[in-house]
């Protein structure tokens, strides 16, 4: 049967599509890793700059007027060019107020040929210059370090970000809480429904499927548009409030566009995927057990704790992993309902990617929420084997 | 084996979709800010644009700023060809060379006669872009949340939550609100920008916004600012002044604008550096800037034309709820652009960051 | 005591269908809306035939963009649909020849886009695709939903070939069947549901994928779920909600339909007297 070595038959059936995905979806993880680490960006636009600071050897005092020549022509050509912007947003990232000094310094050394010392007196501080050379290296562990709120301080030891830039923990913090709680609602309402799923049979068994899959089969932009309407101000669920004279019209609720809209849409959004599993192995169960439990005498809640639970344990966990990790990756839901206090780390990479433009540190938090996952995916395929075949 | 000749086939078939892709050379990519807005732009300027000239206007929705922009020419796809910027972005995309210079000796003369740099207001004509509208910050007010009480009147009010208690709507972007805050907290209109650029004053700034960040809802787009309103989802909001006008006037909404210290701005276009229609995308920007074309605009959408000429065609009906009419222009401050365009960085990461916490 | 704990799971059970079911019902009234916001007024509220108009149908059906999204979203998935599929089912057939353990890597392997965040993906494509020019075209977008639908198709097709019989194929080969047409007669039926569950799934998800193509589209590639994105974030147009009901209403036909379908085969064979159940 062997016909070659090196591609037995199953691997030759395997390569077109691992072949797709190491290119479309592998390589691009690849980019996200290797930028939170790699950004040349710096020694790109300053070239000169960055090769004559490598001769740079006592940081404590000013680098040799050489580098002074370098910067200066740098400058002058990133001005030609019109990529000064670039220079001056880069180094402003590292330390605000950097924009202004590159650009009136590009500026003065470009239309009056002032020399660069003289166009501002930060350029006889060798703190700025260490602050160069340090953007101007390649590898880099502060976008890392950015994303944990830690941040490469200008005399180049490694401390914590300024009280106001301190944000990520708290927006990992609470990624992990929302997807928990999301987890525990999903658990909590989704078991008794699986239940039922799995004990009903002939009309009320499609019916009830029905009822799941329609949500699952729906678009998810539909999904979450469906609770604006109900959640907001003029909402259902408040105009109902109102008309029964619950609340007073002027005291509607705030359901949406917070920590607790994007809550309620991704349990909403979310919930089929606890369900399906949860029901596919609660189906599995034979009833017998559970009679036989019952007719030795045992109470139901006992038959229930003691018998029933444990036997759909895997169940639990395979849907919860589901939901779990796929709340840690959550994007569309928040950004449309979240408002301020919704908002997870998908958002903020969104952020950085597309407003702030600080790719470094987008691809830093994406390598953190990738580890986050993994890690997580390995403590639940401990208690319930993923991939491996089931019976 | 027929795997092999169907993938074939398929490979085709997506290069024949990349192709096709590819962009018909008679049609400009427009972008602007959306909703009302880049509604009164379809009427006034982009339709009578392409009756014209056959060019069809492509318009495409944005949130300000230069990051996509940037992003376009980092990556280097060019995709847009005019794009409608506030004058700090203008300055900004003009000194990082994301914009093409305007000839402003070819801009068309005002129906008046009056050669174009007498006819435009100071300061609408940039080296990179051409003035178009006069709008402004304003604080909006959703009436019945107040039911029988008298809302809020002045800036300071907006920043009164025990005098006027309801959720408030705040913009995901400094601009005007920083001023706004140190005003509410007792500083001079001429000396605001001033405070602004020390650390204490910028300190004191988000102090005030402290003070109703937890009574405050954030959004992003005009839209979203008016739909909050309408729906009661804010009691009151930071606000464009025309598109209030337009739920007034269009949708009889029950809102009410504050023009207590409003903070003027202005619109330009701007030519893409690098559009593969440059010269079209000129030609659109000269036409757009006309002085009918700017009084059509006014007449949809209450935004002052930039040229003195369009003001003559304008109803006076109409003329009453521009940010440039007398009464409403009494303590008004003039949004400095400059100011901006030093600051921006530091402020907006500052509070994209306040914003997180 | 028996019956009031089935009572009580049957409280609980309706709230929960209500909770899953409401929310996309109550969009359909909302479409109506005469006025371009999200709320109902008082006039709809009254039931007043005056205050419901057809007005947002209208627009979505004249709009160019809706109809240029529209397009894209059904070109896009009818490419990537046949490409994923027979990627996957490829895979699936490949898998089954693994020793265990490397049948586990690779499965996990191929079944990774189904975990990593979205996000994650859709920011490396972007810097990766930018600079090949792929970004801003449908080919860059077909290729990354292809990725993301694959694994959908592996799983499927896999689950039909779990309870496949390797002894069937050699038993077609002792009657004299050649490898092809023991492949067409025995394995391709056994697997056909899968992978046309497989095919299904692949086309739901690249229908309504909305992250990547977020990140990739230019103002010609917009799909539908595009729009939905700047319809509720930048526009707030009930053009969305308008949409969103033909979505549901499609959805629902399609299911209504497969069931139908299903309960007639049942029937059928079960007249004809074989495979009743398994």
């Amino acid at each position: 049967m062997r016909r070659s070595v090196l591609f037995p038959p199953g691997w030759r059936l395997l390569l077109p599509l691992l072949a797709f995905t190491a290119a479309v979806f592998i390589m691009p993880i690849g980019v996200i890793l290797w930028k939170s680490i790699h950004d040349p960006e710096v020694a790109a636009l300053l070239p000169a700059t960055t090769a004559s600071l490598e001769s740079w050897s006592d940081e404590t005092m000013l680098p040799p007027s050489a580098s002074f020549d370098a910067l200066a022509s740098d400058m002058r050509n990133l001005v030609e060019v019109a990529r000064i912007g670039e220079l001056a947003l880069r180094l402003n990232r590292e330390q605000p107020g950097f924009r202004q000094l590159v650009e009136r310094s590009a500026a003065k050394i470009h239309d009056e040929g002032t020399p660069l010392v003289e166009t501002d007196r930060r350029w006889s501080d060798p703190a700025s210059w260490r602050l160069i050379k340090r953007a101007s290296e390649p590898y880099t562990p502060r976008y890392l370090l950015n994303a944990v709120d830690m941040r490469v301080t200008p005399d180049g030891t490694i401390g914590r970000q300024d009280e106001q830039r301190q944000i990520y923990l708290r927006l990992f913090a609470r990624t992990i809480l929302v997807a928990a709680i999301v987890t525990g609602l999903c658990a909590l309402i989704g078991y008794p429904f699986a239940y039922a799923l799995s004990v009903s049979e002939g009309m009320l068994r499609s019916a009830l499927y029905f009822v799941v899959m329609l949500p699952f089969w729906t678009s998810l932009l539909v999904r979450t548009t469906a609770w604006i309407v109900i959640l907001q101000r003029q909402g259902v669920v408040n105009e109902l409030l109102v008309s029964a004279g619950l609340i007073a019209d002027n005291e509607r609720f705030a359901l949406i566009y917070n920590f607790f809209g994007t809550v309620i849409a991704m349990v909403y959004v979310l919930l089929p995927f606890f369900i399906l599993p949860l029901q596919a192995v609660m189906r599995g169960i034979p009833g017998q057990y559970v009679r036989a439990a019952e007719s030795l005498g045992g109470n139901p809640a006992r038959v229930f704790r003691r018998i029933y639970l444990p036997m759909t344990m895997p169940g639990i966990v395979a849907g919860g992993a589901l939901v779990f990790i796929l709340s840690l990756g959550y994007y569309v839901t928040p950004a449309l309902v979240g408002g301020r206090t919704g908002q997870l780390i998908s958002n903020q990479i969104a952020f950085h990617i597309q407003s702030s433009l600080n790719w470094g540190l987008a691809a830093a938090l994406g390598t953190l929420l990738l580890m986050l996952v993994i890690l997580i995916s390995m403590v639940f395929s401990r208690v319930v084997p993923i991939g491996r075949p089931q019976r | 084996m027929h795997v092999s000749r169907l993938l074939r086939a398929m490979s085709v078939c997506i290069l024949v979709a990349g192709t096709h892709a590819a962009y018909a050379a008679d049609s400009l990519t427009v972008v602007s800010y959306g909703g009302q807005y880049t509604a009164s732009q379809r009427v006034a300027h982009y339709e009578p644009f392409a009756r014209k000239t056959g060019i069809e206007i492509k318009s495409v929705d944005y949130n300000g700023g230069l990051a996509e922009l940037v992003a376009q020419v980092r990556s280097g796809s060019v995709s847009w060809d005019v794009v409608d910027v506030e004058m700090q972005d203008l300055e900004r995309g003009c000194s990082d060379g994301l914009f093409e210079r305007v000839d402003l000796d070819k801009l068309p003369s005002g129906t008046d006669g009056k050669p174009a740099k007498e006819d435009f207001l100071d300061g609408a004509l940039h080296p990179c872009g051409v003035g178009s509208v006069v709008w402004s910050n304003v604080i909006a007010v959703n009436d019945p949340a107040f039911a029988g009480r008298t809302g809020p009147q002045t800036i300071d009010d907006f920043f009164d939550v025990a005098a006027f208690p309801g959720k408030r709507g705040l913009p995901k972007r400094p601009n005007a609100l920083l001023e706004w805050a140190l005003m509410a907290d007792g500083v001079e209109p001429a000396s605001v920008y001033e405070v602004l650029s020390t650390p204490e004053g910028l300190d004191r700034a988000f102090r005030k916004l402290d003070t109703i960040k937890d009574e405050s809802v954030f959004w992003e787009t005009g839209a979203q600012m008016i739909q909050l309103l309408v729906d009661g989802e804010v009691a009151m909001s930071t606000a464009y002044n025309g598109r209030i006008q337009g739920a007034i006037s269009d949708d009889g909404k029950p809102l009410r604008i504050v023009w207590d210290r409003q903070i003027w701005n202005a619109d330009y276009y701007a030519v893409v550096r690098g559009s593969r229609e440059k010269a079209a995308a000129e030609d659109f920007v000269r036409f757009a800037t006309g002085t009918e074309a700017l009084a059509a605009q006014a007449r949809v959408i209450a935004y002052g034309p930039i040229r003195r000429s369009a003001e003559a065609l304008i109803d006076p009906k109409i003329a009453a709820t521009l940010p440039t009419a007398s009464v409403n222009f009494q303590n008004a401050l003039a949004f400095n652009a400059a100011w901006w365009t030093d600051h921006g960085d530091v402020v907006n990461e500052r509070y994209a960051a306040w914003l997180a916490q | 005591m028996k019956r009031m704990s089935r009572f009580i799971l049957g409280l609980v059970v309706t709230m929960v269908g209500l909770f899953l079911l409401l929310p996309i019902l109550v969009i359909i009234p909302l479409s109506f809306n005469p006025e371009p916001y999200f709320s109902f007024t008082g006039k709809m509220l009254q039931l007043d035939p005056n205050g419901w108009s057809l007005r947002w149908y209208r627009e979505v059906v004249q709009d160019p963009q809706w109809r240029l999204a529209f397009k894209n979203s059904i070109t896009v998935a009818a490419i990537v649909t046949p490409i994923a599929t027979a990627l996957g089912t490829c895979a699936a057939l490949g898998l089954r020849h693994l020793p265990p353990t490397q049948r586990t890597v690779v499965t996990l392997f191929v079944s990774a886009p189904l975990i990593v965040p979205i996000i994650i993906v859709a920011a490396g494509t972007y810097l990766l695709f930018a600079p090949l020019g792929l970004t801003q075209s449908l080919t860059g977008i077909v290729l990354s939903h292809i990725s993301l639908a694959a694994p959908f198709v592996v799983i499927t097709v896999s689950g039909a070939l779990t309870t496949f019989d390797e002894r069937l194929l050699r038993a077609a080969a002792i009657l004299g069947a050649s490898p092809v047409r023991a492949f067409c007669r025995v394995t391709l039926p056994i697997m056909a549901p899968g992978v046309a569950a497989g095919a299904l799934f692949a086309f739901a998800t690249s229908f309504d994928e909305a992250v990547l193509t977020l990140f990739l589209a230019g103002y010609d590639q917009r799909t539908i779920p595009l729009q939905m994105w700047s319809g509720v974030r930048d526009q707030l147009s009930p053009a969305v909600l308008v949409v969103a009901s033909l979505l549901v209403a499609a959805v629902s036909i399609v299911m209504v339909g497969l069931s139908l379908h299903q309960a007639l085969s049942r029937q059928r064979s079960k007249q004809l007297g074989y495979g009743a159940e398994h």
